[in-house]
């Protein structure tokens, strides 16, 4: 990627509420905040990582993305074109435009279905004929490491290694520009993990996808992303290219993650991934926010802040000093 | 090895019975001393937590012990009743499992059911219990434990009910603490406190930990010596710093060849992660010699037709392979 | 093997009784109406009368074979509409939720607070007795638990990877709910359906039993067993006879609504194979 960044899918200023019922006589309904005033750039041929722990959001603005969660306000531009509100696409469309890798190969394969029937069926949705139906399923079987003849099979004949590359056959079918990788591999055993890892960056360079990836796997991300962001409580405190955030992280809860990670060989030489001592200040007279990570409310609105470009593109979320 | 806590010898054990009959777990040996900390990991369905219950005496059907001996304090536990075990589990071994949302009883407060422990195992009054149970909350870092015991567990976040897991295990400051993927539920930074908490009390308490986890990271945080389990066999037994700098068995050099390492990209570029090939097998297929020879690189015509036996690797530690190093 | 004996005695216990019904007018000796005598009446069972003749004369073999078709018609024909509308109604209200669930919802709740064969007998006494008011009453009220079970299964099914992927791949609600969601109902639901279809049978019988099903002469499992009350004592064939008809057809039923579920079930078929 030494040209000029492309921007394939804009994300401005994404929020998604959820009305949450305080019980059966308590017709009040709160709004739960799962994700604020996102924004994010994916550019052609890029990685991007959204990295937090559960209920920072990440998987809602997953979701969002590839239009299964309706936004509460802002949008998402695809080749600069809008696909949420008044001039959203039919799914059709939207098909081959983003697609998802879900965590759990279990449960994201039907099982009353063959491999091949959950290959082909989109393919003669989207108007393919038969003949190069079969040849597009056989093709894309052996691009996912599997043999063509396996698709025969229900998914339970499969180790979850082997569902995780038909989801990943299953979201590629379409030829989409994106792929949205939700914990691709957090669900699989460790030694199955580098294949799936290794595949997944041959598959993106081969075919020339864009990711982004969601993940709560500190050392997966570093190893895959061109881009990271990451969230906390609905909200990015911190994007920037790979290389800042692993090797420059500001923001607290950026440092917080990367020093809760129990890296083996960290653990062993005694070294330290993240010396508080040394953490970088804010610039004078802001702070990081949030300051604290006990306790959020996740049903107000937050206190107002902004991402702050530091250096190049490497963001933290700063507030005025009260 | 005088003064063992926990001995596990050539433990067996077998799942089904008649002709559906296979082998689980097999040759397991391995022994924890008072105050250690004892790692085994393994991938999902390597055996690991079938050994950790049959040591507790909580296998059930159609999971059976069908050999080796598990010794605690000396004492045969496959010899005692199911009553005699009674009296040992919670009391001087104890266990805390992967999701505490499951292993609490969703309809009793904490504090009772913490209180439950002082009341079965020391013969406490209920009354004296309840302010034992406030203490033991207060010693797993809970703030506000005099409330807190009034809570049941869907009130009580994933690493709170985990503190609260911790706290009925410790209650009677059993000898041995056995821990199955404790953290796997929790974020990072909740595991990172679980952890150091854990390690906090049983240093202090002299508590002994069987640790269960397929995360090396987390085995090589909190255990000295560690036992890599493959297909039900034990590959390799060493002390963690010898593992993770002289991996002996192929197994436990693709598995840390197979790790993203963090900081490795930044310092050689990224590099194609080393894959074992192929799949784990099923119980019910267990190659005849070594359970890793169909995967493994360095196979010969012996391991696919032999088991290879232990090879010692000083500082108590030991391999089984015929080609490692 | 448990697996193949559900499938191959539901099937067989199944095709017989069916065969009967279809084959009443040929495998049948008498009439089943026409054929009274008071001359023959009561009499036991024997080498004429095979299952004995009730209190008119009438050949009980013969009026059981056309009470199965009754039966048959009533059981497997109410259990049709029922589970129809249950699947729509519970697939629909699960996957879209909002104010329809809501009034799926209210409904099914209605249906269940109303023990069914008042509910029946309500709808019988505005249309009239006959089989397709019968049919109508049976069929409409008892699709609540299938509507149930269809919803709470569409509920958790809708957030499975698949479904949630078939939605990215384009596919439209019909077709989601039609070949992702549908398919993994069918375990559950024919459970419920041969279920319904021995409370059909017997919901018949006690209609009939009012005056409100099937009219006498025209024989029906039910209104035979209603008959035979009176006889029990003097002549216990006539009531034990058409009670055996019932318990083969239930269990038939039954057996064979486990083993079709299983057979249904890939994962089962081919851990068999």
């Amino acid at each position: 990627m030494d040209s000029a960044p492309e921007p394939l899918l804009r994300v401005e200023d994404l929020s998604v509420h959820f009305p949450v019922q305080g019980g059966v006589f308590n017709r009040r309904r709160k709004m739960l905040r799962a994700v604020n005033n996102v924004s994010l750039t994916l550019n052609k041929g890029e990685c991007l990582s959204i990295v937090g722990e559960s209920g920072c959001g990440k998987s809602t603005l997953a979701l969002s993305i590839v239009g299964l969660q309706a936004p509460t306000s802002g949008s998402i531009h695809f080749e600069g074109r809008p696909i949420t509100g008044k001039a959203q696409p039919s799914r059709i469309e939207r098909a081959r435009m983003a697609q998802i890798v879900f965590q759990d190969p279990y449960a994201s394969l039907n099982p009353r279905q063959t491999v091949f029937t959950s290959l082909a069926a989109p393919l003669r949705l989207h108007g393919i004929g038969n003949g190069e139906v079969e040849s597009r399923v056989e093709e894309m079987m052996r691009l996912v490491g599997l043999k063509p003849d396996q698709a025969k099979r229900f998914p339970h004949e499969f180790s979850g290694g082997q569902r995780q590359r038909i989801g990943i056959a299953r979201a590629l079918i379409l030829n989409p520009k994106v792929v949205v990788l939700d914990e691709p591999v957090s669900a699989l055993d460790v030694s199955i993990r580098a294949q799936i890892i290794n595949l997944l960056l041959e598959l993106k360079e081969r075919l020339r996808l864009s990711y982004i990836m969601i993940s709560h796997d500190l050392s997966v991300v570093e190893h895959m992303s061109d881009r990271v962001a990451v969230m906390y409580f609905g909200q990015i405190v911190e994007t920037g290219r790979w290389e800042s955030i692993f090797a420059n992280p500001m923001h607290p809860y950026t440092r917080r993650l990367l020093g809760a990670i129990p890296d083996p060989f960290a653990e062993l030489s005694g070294k330290k991934l993240i010396d508080e001592a040394q953490a970088p200040r804010p610039p004078s007279g802001y702070d990081y926010h949030p300051q604290q990570f006990d306790r959020q409310d996740v049903y107000s609105a937050p206190q107002p802040s902004q991402l702050v470009a530091i250096a190049g593109d490497h963001c933290v979320r700063l507030a005025p000093v009260a | 090895m005088n003064g063992a806590l926990l001995e596990v010898e050539d433990l067996r054990i077998d799942i089904g019975s008649g002709e559906s009959r296979h082998n689980a777990v097999e040759n397991i040996s391995f022994s924890i001393d008072r105050g250690e900390t004892f790692g085994l990991v393994g991938e999902s369905g390597c055996g690991k937590s079938i050994t950790a219950l049959a040591t507790i005496g909580l296998l059930r059907r159609p999971l059976a012990i069908s050999g080796g001996s598990i010794r605690f304090k000396g004492q045969d536990l496959r010899s005692l009743s199911a009553r005699e075990m009674r009296k040992l589990r919670g009391n001087r071994i104890a266990m805390i499992f992967q999701e505490p949302m499951t292993a609490l009883n969703p309809l009793s407060p904490v504090g009772r059911q913490i209180a439950e422990m002082f009341v079965l195992h020391q013969g406490a009054s209920w009354h004296e219990a309840e302010r034992k149970a406030v203490e033991a909350l207060a010693s797993v870092q809970v703030p506000a434990p005099d409330q807190r015991v009034k809570n049941y567990p869907h009130q009580m976040s994933g690493g709170m009910r985990q503190r609260v897991m911790i706290a009925i295990a410790l209650a009677c400051n059993p000898d041995l603490l056995i821990a199955d993927e404790p953290t796997t539920a929790l974020d990072v930074t909740v595991q990172a406190e679980i952890l150091k908490l854990m390690q906090e009390l049983c240093d202090a308490r002299g508590t002994a930990v069987l640790m269960i986890s397929h995360d090396l990271g987390v085995i090589a945080k909190m255990c000295r010596r560690v036992g890599v389990m493959y297909a039900g066999h034990m590959a390799e037994e060493r002390a963690v710093a010898d593992l993770f700098r002289t991996p002996a068995h192929p197994y436990t050099r693709g598995l840390l060849g197979s790790l993203p390492r963090l900081g490795s990209r930044g310092a050689h570029g990224r590099k194609r992660l080393q894959e074992i090939e192929g799949v784990v097998p099923s119980i019910a297929a267990f190659p005849a010699g070594c359970r890793f020879e169909p995967r493994c690189e360095r196979a010969t015509a012996i391991c696919a037709s032999t088991q290879p036996g232990q090879t010692d690797l000083g500082n108590n530690g030991f391999v089984r392979c015929f080609h490692h190093g | 093997m448990g697996l193949r004996f559900n499938l191959v005695i539901g099937g067989v216990l199944c095709t017989l009784i069916i065969g009967a019904a279809v084959l009443a007018p040929w495998l049948a000796n008498y009439n089943p109406i026409m054929d009274a005598d008071l001359m023959n009446a009561e009499l036991p069972p024997d080498a004429q009368f095979w299952f004995g003749t009730d209190a008119q004369g009438r050949d009980v073999f013969t009026r059981i074979l056309y009470g199965a078709q009754v039966s048959l018609t009533v059981g497997i024909g109410s259990q049709l509409i029922n589970t129809t509308i249950g699947l729509i109604f519970g697939i629909s209200a699960g996957y879209f939720g909002g104010w329809w669930d809501d009034l799926v919802n209210g409904l099914t709740n209605l249906m269940l607070s109303i023990p069914s064969l008042i509910f029946a007998l309500a709808i019988m006494a505005i249309l009239g007795p006959g089989l397709v008011s019968l049919l109508i009453a049976l069929g409409l009220t008892n699709w609540s638990w299938t509507c149930r079970i269809a919803r709470s299964s569409t509920l958790s099914l809708k957030s499975q990877g698949y479904v949630q992927a078939a939605k990215t791949l384009g596919y439209g609600d019909g077709r989601i709910m039609a070949t992702q969601i549908l398919p993994n109902l069918i375990g559950p639901v024919l459970v419920i359906a041969t279920l319904g279809m021995g409370d059909a049978i017997l919901a018949e019988a006690a209609l009939s039993y009012l005056g409100l099903g099937i009219r006498p002469p025209q024989p029906s499992w039910g209104n035979m067993l209603t008959d035979a009350r009176e006889l029990i004592v003097i002549a216990p064939w006539a009531a034990i006879f058409p009670g055996i008809a019932i318990f083969l057809t239930v269990l038939g039923l039954n057996l064979l609504g486990d083993g079709l579920r299983d057979w249904l079930d890939p994962q089962m078929r081919t851990r068999r194979a």
